[in-house]
């Protein structure tokens, strides 16, 4: 196939954060009509370097060609001025806003707002995507897929050329990662240029034209697309990691491998679960406003060296679920058990003394204090406790014993034990969310999305640790994932969770996905 | 006690609650855009007094009422200035500038009023006031409505300007995203600095023109500190406005009653201590709040600095 | 070198530098704001270096300037101590002055019929915690009302804050008025009965005090689990709900606190100094304190120079000010100054450190270019 003009061109990009240089001097073309992946570990650079793009960040160094023209890109309205459309990693919708408020957003010089323009436009990128969305609904009480489509709505209703996906996936299920593959198929085939972020291999594959990989900073390699057609699945995974990690294909293989080259592994059965240690019985936990609770009674029970799953598409009932076992909401009715006590009436704080902990999905948010140190974010939730504090006085020495060994045992990448925690990247955090949380002999640990938006190694890293915690047969896990394999991969049971409502589980033997996708299908329906 | 219902007792207590109320509805509308736009003013005091000492200046060299209130707007917009250059453009933290705003402007006022008049306290004539005819004729409201300065009716049509900018208008829309998701604007080609800029000038515009009033008009005289808490009052009503003006407008003719209704009680033969008086309004609010426990619904960008790429 | 470290650590700069430049920090704005204070002077027809050399003489270099200079220091020192509780935990107590004033005419009315009939420091000892206790019950309905129905504090302490002021003057004017005068005014505690001066000065015990309190608030942020919860707390209230903390026990004490001790400084200010209160008395620290505390970056050791140096100003100030007939409020400009120029500086610091970072990263690349060529 002859080569498709450039739709953009970076040359030489460099950018630094304070300590930190994130693009180191990377070069890379997108042509038009291709779908151009981005892959690279936590940190690596590919937001920044599609930010650089998007006119968020100014490089340091390098230059920018779009359409073969050289440009500067100053500031977003640049970037869009280009052709250039974002749909970043973080949403960057307005949740309080209608759908028509965010279209508009942008749109006009003027005083008056071009709202029939914007119901216009909605209509025909809708029909060309096949989508409904309705424009009077507050943006905060659509689906996350919803939202990514009208992100890509309004990225396209501006005008772009060349689309740039930020991990738009992380949160879309199977059929939405389909749903989204058929658009961009359609958008290319009118000669936009797509750039798509994925920690997935998989997808990449499937996805992808070309696939670039990104490391520390820089561009390790681009695959070109007589490979991408030629080569089998096998071989080009071995490719990719061993530009992501290299030297460490060989001891990744079997990651890679869980990651669906070959269909998911399955954990194996252990023969008989010990006794029950987390018990909920006909449990109600209100949602939010404008979120799903839990609003039909829900049973459930995790044993000792056990996992249990919890299936579902994300906004279904998943957070009040994790949040009132946790006891970071209160359950309206019901009883929950832990290990035979009755914990329902108890605070966060004495759920944890027992031995519950919870992993959450928010882990800038609240899974850790950012402007804290990781030495304290390492144990802050046993404030107060011996051996780190005595009498109310605090053993420093004992935080950093207990903190360096963790980061030792973790691989949890800081400069050191004092840097603020905020500074650190996803992955980071989540290590030292899952640190924290297995430490101390835990009972029973909730797992919330555990590996959500994390790349291939510390995926790897936290499911085996999940796997490790209920080994002994003295722990049980739940796991609420929106990922099936991730839960195939892990679980013994997997209970569907949809609107709120526990819809079956189901034991984790071959054949369990079609039973789970019917679960989750027939609570599509009602 | 049973003069406490005649027509005189209550058209003072009106005509008070409009004079009182009128600089808290300018300084309130303009504290109500900026939060919409995500800048708390807690400063918005320092540009009030500004006001009101340009104003008088101006208003007394001049002896022209409108000049002064123009100049006013204009001592307003300096003062802004500082909460742009410091707040939008440098980021820096919204409460400490505000409070340094506060403490520069008594400073500053208090020391060129005394280096221009020594202790002495010229007065300006009074304004003149503009009867809207018919309604002036209504009984009770209609001489203490509809018989006010002309800039007491510029300030109700800004009520309704204010309403409709913010939600019929594209402006409005881009300072509301300023205010909730500044990120979300930036990314949407839209310069969320420029938005804040223009938000806070039009607060110390608005601010200033209150600050002018309460010299020109209700006091008719400059007198450091003069305006003695009245832009935290301010504060307070746009919060609780929680960006609707029309609730601004009631809520600053409201604590005008309150302000104003010592001197109505004094003339109906009421003997209350002015303390209990000036305490009613606080106390009214923080019993509303507590029996009705509502939280206040504020821009969740408000006082967080904007700057793009920052995470 | 193989393959280029990406990782840019910034090398530490040396002891006496960061000494120094920390040190620069904290005068720089201080020296601006004093020079653009003497501008204005000039501008004004005064003597700027007069004035100056009278503040610094009569608020620090005379016996009687320094003595006072320190008395002052107290109850600034305590209030201080008492917004740093709150600001460390993220509680935005603006409503200093009413706690202040409440505990100031509770402890002046209630003092002098109980310096009578108890033992000296018994009297002293229970009217500081009267007053403690007054500014911390100051608190409740705002640290309540953020507890448990997350309603801003910023709106209810100003409120609160508004209605303490005016429900001061109430008491005095009302059940603790005194029938001795002719302005409305508590009783006057006899002046025996005030704190005891440090020996061989005329300075009272307050200033003691305040030290020990900062001391104690200072190991209860670094050392205890107690502050580390309202780090915590202040950090992000999500993270420490999360981490199981009680938010609602921590906001409600660290108000309660805050507000105390802020009640502790207005009954050491009236035990040492006055011995009454006068209705309308406000000295209004709130606002510059709350400014100063910011200025120190609520670090203990940054704030006792700091309000050294504002006690010096506002008595040395005041005299310079009285000579050059000025009012006493050109103070209150030099410390909206002093803000403004620290805010500045601040600024400029960020700019030049990522200006710093963007040059070693460019030196970096050469190197690595140098490298290649080999
Ligand atoms: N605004 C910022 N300020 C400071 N450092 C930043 C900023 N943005 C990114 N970084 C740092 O730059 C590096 C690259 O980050 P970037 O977000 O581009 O990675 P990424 O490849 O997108 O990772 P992920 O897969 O986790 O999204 C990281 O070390 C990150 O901590
Ligand atoms: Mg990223």
């Amino acid at each position: 196939m002859g080569e498709a003009p450039a739709a953009v061109e970076l040359r030489g990009i460099s950018k630094s954060f304070p300590g930190v240089l994130a693009n180191d001097e990377v070069s890379l073309v997108v042509r038009r009509g291709e779908v151009h992946c981005l892959l690279g570990e936590n940190g690596a650079g590919k937001s920044t370097l599609m930010n650089v793009l998007a006119g968020v960040h100014r490089p340091d160094e390098g230059e920018i060609r779009v359409a073969g023209r050289r440009v500067t890109i100053g500031c977003p309205r640049d970037a869009i001025d280009l052709g250039i459309g974002m749909v970043h990693q973080h949403s960057s919708l307005i949740a309080v806003f209608t759908v028509l408020e965010n279209l508009l957003l942008g749109r006009g010089e003027g005083l008056r707002l071009k709202t029939g323009e914007a119901l216009a436009a909605l209509e025909e990128f809708s029909a060309l995507l096949g989508v409904a969305v309705d424009p009077w609904v507050q943006v905060g009480r659509l689906s996350l897929g919803e939202q990514q489509q009208l992100e890509i709505i309004r990225a396209l209703w501006r005008g772009s050329r060349v689309l740039i996906l930020d991990e738009p996936t992380s949160m879309l299920t199977p059929k939405g990662v389909e749903d989204l593959q058929r658009v961009l198929a359609q958008l290319t085939r009118q000669g936009l240029a797509v750039i798509f972020i994925t920690h997935k291999l998989r997808e990449a594959f499937d996805i992808g034209d070309r696939v670039s990989v990104l490391r520390r900073g820089r561009l390790a390699g681009t695959i070109d697309e007589a490979t991408m057609r030629g080569g089998t699945f096998a071989e080009l995974k071995q490719m990719v990691v061993e530009l992501m990690f290299p030297g460490e294909a060989a001891r990744l293989a079997r990651v890679a491998e869980i990651r669906g080259f070959e269909g998911p592994a399955r954990r194996s059965r252990r023969p008989a679960a010990g006794p029950p240690l987390l018990e909920l019985s006909d449990v109600l936990i209100p949602g939010a406003r404008g979120e799903v609770g839990i609003d039909e009674p829900l049973s459930l029970a995790v044993h000792a060296g056990e996992v249990v799953g919890v299936a579902g598409v994300d906004g279904n009932g998943q957070r009040p679920l994790a949040e009132g076992i946790a006891g970071q909401r209160r359950a309206a009715a019901g009883d929950i058990r832990l290990a035979g006590t009755t914990v329902r009436a108890l605070s966060i704080g004495a759920r944890q003394r027992l031995g519950l902990r919870y992993v959450t999905d928010d882990r800038l948010g609240e899974g850790v204090a950012p402007p804290l140190s990781v030495a304290l974010n390492l144990v802050s939730k046993r404030i107060g406790a011996p051996p780190f504090w005595v009498h109310g006085r605090t053993k420093k020495a004992a935080i950093e014993r207990h903190a360096r060994a963790l980061v030792e045992e973790y691989d949890i990448m800081t400069p050191t034990l004092d840097t603020p925690a905020g500074s650190l990247s996803g992955g980071t955090l989540q290590k030292i969310v899952v640190a924290r949380e297995l430490s101390f002999s835990p009972k029973v640990v909730v797992f919330n999305k555990p590996t959500h938006g994390l790349d291939v190694k510390t995926t790897a890293m936290v499911r085996d640790r999940i796997g490790r915690l209920v080994e002994g047969g003295e722990a049980g896990a739940l796991v609420i994932s929106t990922d099936l394999e991730e839960l195939l991969e892990l679980c013994d049971r997997v209970a569907v969770l949809s609107r709120g409502r526990l819809m079956g589980v189901v034991e984790n033997v071959p054949g369990a996905e079609q039973e789970i996708g019917a679960l989750m299908i027939g609570g599509g329906d009602e | 006690m049973s003069s406490l219902l005649t027509s005189e007792f209550l058209a003072a207590l009106l005509s008070g609650a409009v004079i009182a109320g009128a600089p808290l509805l300018f300084a309130a509308l303009g504290e109500t855009v900026s939060e919409q736009g995500g800048v708390l003013n807690i400063g918005l005091e320092g540009m009030m007094l500004f006001g009101a000492y340009g104003g008088f200046v101006v208003a007394h060299w001049t002896g022209s009422s409108w000049i002064g209130f123009l100049a006013a707007i204009v001592a307003g917009l300096l003062v802004a200035l500082l909460m742009v250059v410091f707040c939008v453009r440098m980021g820096r933290d919204q409460i400490v500038v505000g409070i340094a705003i506060l403490l520069a402007v008594e400073g500053l006022t208090s020391l060129l009023h005394a280096a221009q008049f020594g202790t002495s306290y010229p007065r300006l004539g009074a304004v003149p006031t503009v009867r809207v005819p018919w309604l002036a004729d209504v009984p009770v409201v209609g001489p203490s409505l509809f018989g006010q300065p002309a800039i007491v009716y510029i300030g109700i049509a800004l009520v309704v300007v204010v309403w409709w900018v913010l939600s019929r208008t594209n402006p409005g829309l881009h300072l509301r995203a300023a205010g909730w998701k500044p990120a979300a604007l930036d990314n949407a080609g839209v310069d969320v600095l420029r938005v804040r800029t223009v938000a806070v000038l039009v607060t110390g515009a608005l601010a200033g023109l209150g600050g002018g009033y309460m010299a020109i008009v209700v006091a008719g005289v400059f007198v450091p500190f003069m305006t003695g808490g009245m832009g935290f009052i301010a504060i307070v009503i746009a919060m609780l406005g929680r960006g609707r003006p029309l609730w601004v407008a009631v809520g600053a003719f409201l604590f005008g009653i309150a302000l104003s209704s010592a001197t109505s009680l004094q003339l109906a033969g009421v003997n209350v201590p002015t303390d209990v008086v000036q305490m009613l309004p606080f106390v009214t609010v923080i019993l509303a709040l507590i029996i009705f426990a509502r939280q206040s619904y504020l821009p969740s960008a408000l006082a967080t600095p904007y700057v793009r790429g920052r995470r | 070198m193989s393959e280029p470290e990406t990782r840019v650590a910034s090398p530490p700069p040396a002891a006496s530098v960061k000494v120094l430049s920390g040190v620069w920090r904290g005068l720089g704005p201080i020296v601006y704001a004093l020079v653009a204070g003497g501008v204005l002077l000039l501008l004004m027809g005064r003597d700027p270096i007069g004035f100056y050399a009278t503040t610094i003489e009569s608020g620090l270099l005379s016996q009687t300037g320094l003595e006072q200079s320190i008395i002052r220091m107290a109850p600034l020192l305590l209030m201080s101590a008492g917004l740093i509780v709150a600001f460390q935990a993220g509680l935005w107590n603006i409503g200093g002055d009413g706690q202040f004033l409440i505990a100031a005419a509770v402890v002046a009315g209630l003092g002098a019929p109980l310096v009578g009939v108890l033992p000296y420091s018994l009297a002293l000892a229970l009217l500081c915690v009267i007053g403690f206790v007054a500014g911390a019950a100051w608190t409740i309905v705002p640290s309540v009302l953020k507890a448990w129905y997350g309603v801003n504090e910023i709106i209810t302490t100003l409120m609160v804050g508004f209605i303490g002021i005016r429900l001061a003057n109430l008491l005095i004017k009302g059940p603790f008025l005194s029938d001795r005068s002719l302005v409305p005014q508590t009783d006057v505690i006899p002046f025996k009965y005030l704190l005891p001066y440090l020996p061989g000065t005329r300075i009272h015990l307050g200033i003691v005090v305040a030290l020990a309190v900062l001391a104690a608030v200072h190991y209860m942020q670094t050392r205890t689990s107690y502050g580390l919860s309202l780090r915590m707390l202040g950090a992000s209230p999500k993270a420490a709900a999360h981490a199981g903390l009680d938010v609602k026990r921590d906001i409600v004490t660290a108000f309660g606190l805050s507000g105390g001790l802020i009640g502790l400084a207005a009954a050491v200010e009236v035990l040492g100094v006055w011995g009454y209160v006068r209705a309308d008395w406000n000295p209004a620290f709130g606002l510059t304190l709350f400014a100063l505390v910011f200025l120190a970056r609520l670090n203990v050791k940054l704030v006792i120079p700091l309000v050294g140096f504002f006690a010096v100003l506002s008595i040395g100030g005041h005299e310079a000010a009285r000579r050059a007939g000025l009012p006493n409020d050109f103070l209150l400009l030099l410390i909206g100054l002093i803000l403004f120029f620290m805010v500045f500086t601040e600024w400029a610091r960020t700019k030049g450190w990522t200006a710093g970072m963007r040059l070693r990263a460019a030196g970096r690349t050469s190197q690595r270019e140098a490298a290649l060529d080999e």
